[in-house]
């Protein structure tokens, strides 16, 4: 066990998985940086030196630097798997998925089925979300609800150090098609990590909380408010319940419901875009199967049905606070 | 070709505004007192110049996320333009998109862009308006080296070809995407891209104005003249990292100083036109201080600015709700 940030969490488990298994090749826009420069060579690791090192350790041929073009960066990862290799293929921002998202969802996502269940696609889609950073509209995407849509694709969200190592390792010992989503406020945050490799199993939702009042949902980055939030309302005494779904696909919906009815009030936090997003999709599934254990009803905390602005006042505004998570819960409480 | 005295202050004055811009975003996002991604065009002044010389206001540019140059060169105003990379609510796009987002839609400013490889495509569209309307106005897309293998670039290309429209694709081609070489990066040339899609196709010294000037004049005129679509390959290079922050090492010391001392189109404009004794060396001087004062102006005016506050962030979303 040391103590490890989220993105260091992060390199350890490509490490150790590309020691583990010469099939994983890792691959993307910089991931290593300094390709034909007569500069330093790894230059860059990534955007945000999340996959620093690993040249030094694996090599060019495992660590390829590829040209801007996600189509091609996501169809040869693809390809790649159904034919042998094991790559994680790294799409800088979740929104340049807008350039190349047939590759998952007419392609990756739908082989197996298409195909009558022949074929194993055991690639891994590591991409960076959220905001925060000031990046703008085309910068500060979550669109993981998008992901969640399609049928065939698994949709990890890690919300902490600890989380982001286990459920790499497993994404990537996955068979099926994963898009692993890292949001970019978490990075720094650090944690206690084992340092030996560990898999944390998917749809298996994490009680970071455990209470009887009421009931925190969140996701990746929302998780972390939730907690805060569940810490202020103990010192007022009240006892809450926090889960972080941890994966958006497969959805553990026995523990959405057992952390609903649990409590009978339930806050959902997050992030994306409130149209058809995670909040509804979960608000529907309570509202089904729990409704008579409910108490009041259930609050959805996410930003407004706008992209993400540029200025920070604006944007502080936009997205979901500790501030606006507690106002909601004490609107129920 | 030869240009009137006029033009060559113009375009000086031009090319010092965008230096001193970015210089200033340099010096202020250093200062930590800026927020958000920027990408500085110290080098590429030229580029932006010697092409948006050729445009009026009905013409139109889509840039890049290495877009100031490309604002300024095309009349977007200077006070405004940092009012929004200081997320203000008077910012040429009421703080709402930032600097890779600048567009001022009545200087023929289609937006800066956060994606590579976004603005060609909506070049075709505006070409084809003129074309369908024979407005006699061309539109041009500038991407870089890198953004060249986004298959949105080939595509732009042969559709702007197969319907002979009046659209122009400028490559600035800075030798590097992020931390990566063009060499590494782009397979065959890129030249030879552009002519395999049919395009008239040409290779600009970009560090020299009037090489630039002297090719887009070339190609703007036939298109605007139904000769069909045009790229330039515009060899250049840039003075500062990929964004602000970077720390540069994947270019040597050597190369840095190079870019610096022979590769500045400003000084290599300067040399020209004094040498040649077409301006005075006092005329180009007071242009330099102009700029400058110009900019610490905006930059004073931007900081005192008003921040958007709650009631506009709901808005902008749609026309009608
Ligand atoms: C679709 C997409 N992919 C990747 C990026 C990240 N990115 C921003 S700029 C850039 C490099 C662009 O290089 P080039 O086109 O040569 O322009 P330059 O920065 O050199 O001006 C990359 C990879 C992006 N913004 N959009
Ligand atoms: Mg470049």
């Amino acid at each position: 066990m040391s103590v490890k940030s989220y993105r260091d969490a992060i390199n350890e488990a490509l490490l150790q998985e590309m020691k583990k298994d010469e099939n994983v090749v890792v691959m993307g826009e910089d991931v290593a940086g300094g390709a034909g420069t007569n500069g330093e060579q790894d230059a860059w690791g990534g955007v945000l030196g999340v996959t620093k090192g690993l040249l030094g350790h694996y090599g060019r041929e495992r660590v390829i630097d590829t040209p801007i073009t996600e189509t091609a960066i996501l169809g040869m990862a693809s390809g790649a798997a159904l034919t042998g290799l094991r790559p994680v293929a790294e799409l800088m921002f979740v929104d340049f998925m807008g350039v190349c998202f047939d590759q998952i969802l007419n392609q990756t996502a739908k082989f197996r089925y298409m195909f009558g269940g022949k074929a194993v696609t055991p690639v891994t889609i590591r991409t960076m979300y959220g905001g925060g950073l000031r990046a703008a509209s085309q910068h500060s995407q979550c669109l993981y609800p998008m992901f969640t849509h399609v049928p065939g694709i698994k949709v990890v969200v890690p919300s902490c150090a600890y989380d982001a190592k286990g459920l790499l390792i497993q994404s990537i010992r996955d068979d099926d098609p994963v898009i692993y989503m890292e949001h970019k406020n978490l990075y720094d945050v650090t944690q206690e990590v084992p340092d030996e490799s560990y898999t944390i199993p998917f749809g298996e939702a994490n009680f970071t909380r455990e209470g009887k009042d009421i009931t925190f949902i969140g996701m990746g980055q929302t998780v972390g408010i939730c907690n805060k939030v569940a810490d202020k309302l103990k010192s007022e005494g009240k006892s809450a319940t926090v889960l972080d779904l941890r994966t958006l696909s497969p959805l553990d919906e026995d523990s959405v419901l057992e952390a609903a009815e649990e409590t009978g009030k339930v806050v959902i936090v997050d992030e994306s875009y409130p149209r058809c997003n995670m909040a509804t999709d979960l608000s529907a599934l309570i509202c089904q199967e729990s409704f008579s254990s409910l108490k009041a009803p259930i609050k959805m905390v996410t930003p407004p049905h706008t992209p993400v602005p540029f200025s920070p006042p604006l944007e502080d505004l936009y997205l979901p606070s500790e501030e606006k998570v507690y106002n909601a819960a004490k609107e129920i409480l | 070709m030869q240009l009137s005295r006029e033009d060559l202050l113009k375009a000086y004055k031009g090319m010092c505004e965008i230096r001193e811009f970015d210089d200033a975003v340099h010096y202020e996002f250093a200062a930590d007192a800026m927020p958000g991604f920027v990408h500085l065009y110290v080098g590429e002044e030229a580029s932006a110049m010697g092409i948006c010389m050729h445009l009026n206001e009905k013409d139109t540019i889509a840039s890049t996320h290495r877009g100031h140059g490309h604002c300024i060169a095309k009349g977007c105003d200077i006070t405004d333009m940092m009012k929004e990379l200081y997320g203000k609510k008077d910012g040429i796009c009421g703080g709402k998109g930032g600097s890779m987002h600048i567009a001022d839609l009545s200087k023929g400013m289609l937006g800066a862009n956060g994606i590579v490889g976004g603005g060609p495509p909506i070049v075709l569209g505006a070409a084809l308006t003129y074309k369908t309307k024979k407005t006699g106005n061309v539109s041009v897309g500038f991407f870089g080296d890198g953004a060249s293998n986004q298959g949105s670039i080939s595509e732009s290309m042969n559709m702007a070809t197969v319907l002979q429209l009046p659209a122009i694709f400028v490559c600035e081609d800075n030798g590097y995407a992020e931390s990566t070489a063009k060499e590494y990066a782009v397979g065959g040339s890129i030249l030879d891209r552009g002519k395999a899609f049919g395009l008239d196709s040409h290779e600009v010294d970009g560090n020299d104005f009037f090489a630039v000037h002297d090719a887009a004049k070339h190609v703007i005129d036939n298109a605007r003249n139904g000769k069909g679509p045009a790229l330039l390959h515009i060899k250049t290079s840039k003075v500062y990292g990929h964004f602000e922050g970077d720390a540069i090492s994947y270019r040597t010391k050597e190369e840095n100083e190079k870019i610096k001392n022979e590769e500045d189109p400003l000084k290599i404009f300067k040399k020209k036109v004094t040498e040649s004794g077409l301006l005075e060396l006092s005329q180009l001087e007071k242009l330099e201080s102009d700029a400058k004062e110009q900019v610490k102006i905006a930059v004073e005016e931007s900081k005192k600015a008003d921040f958007p506050t709650e009631k506009d962030l709901l808005t902008d979303v749609y026309i009608k709700y």
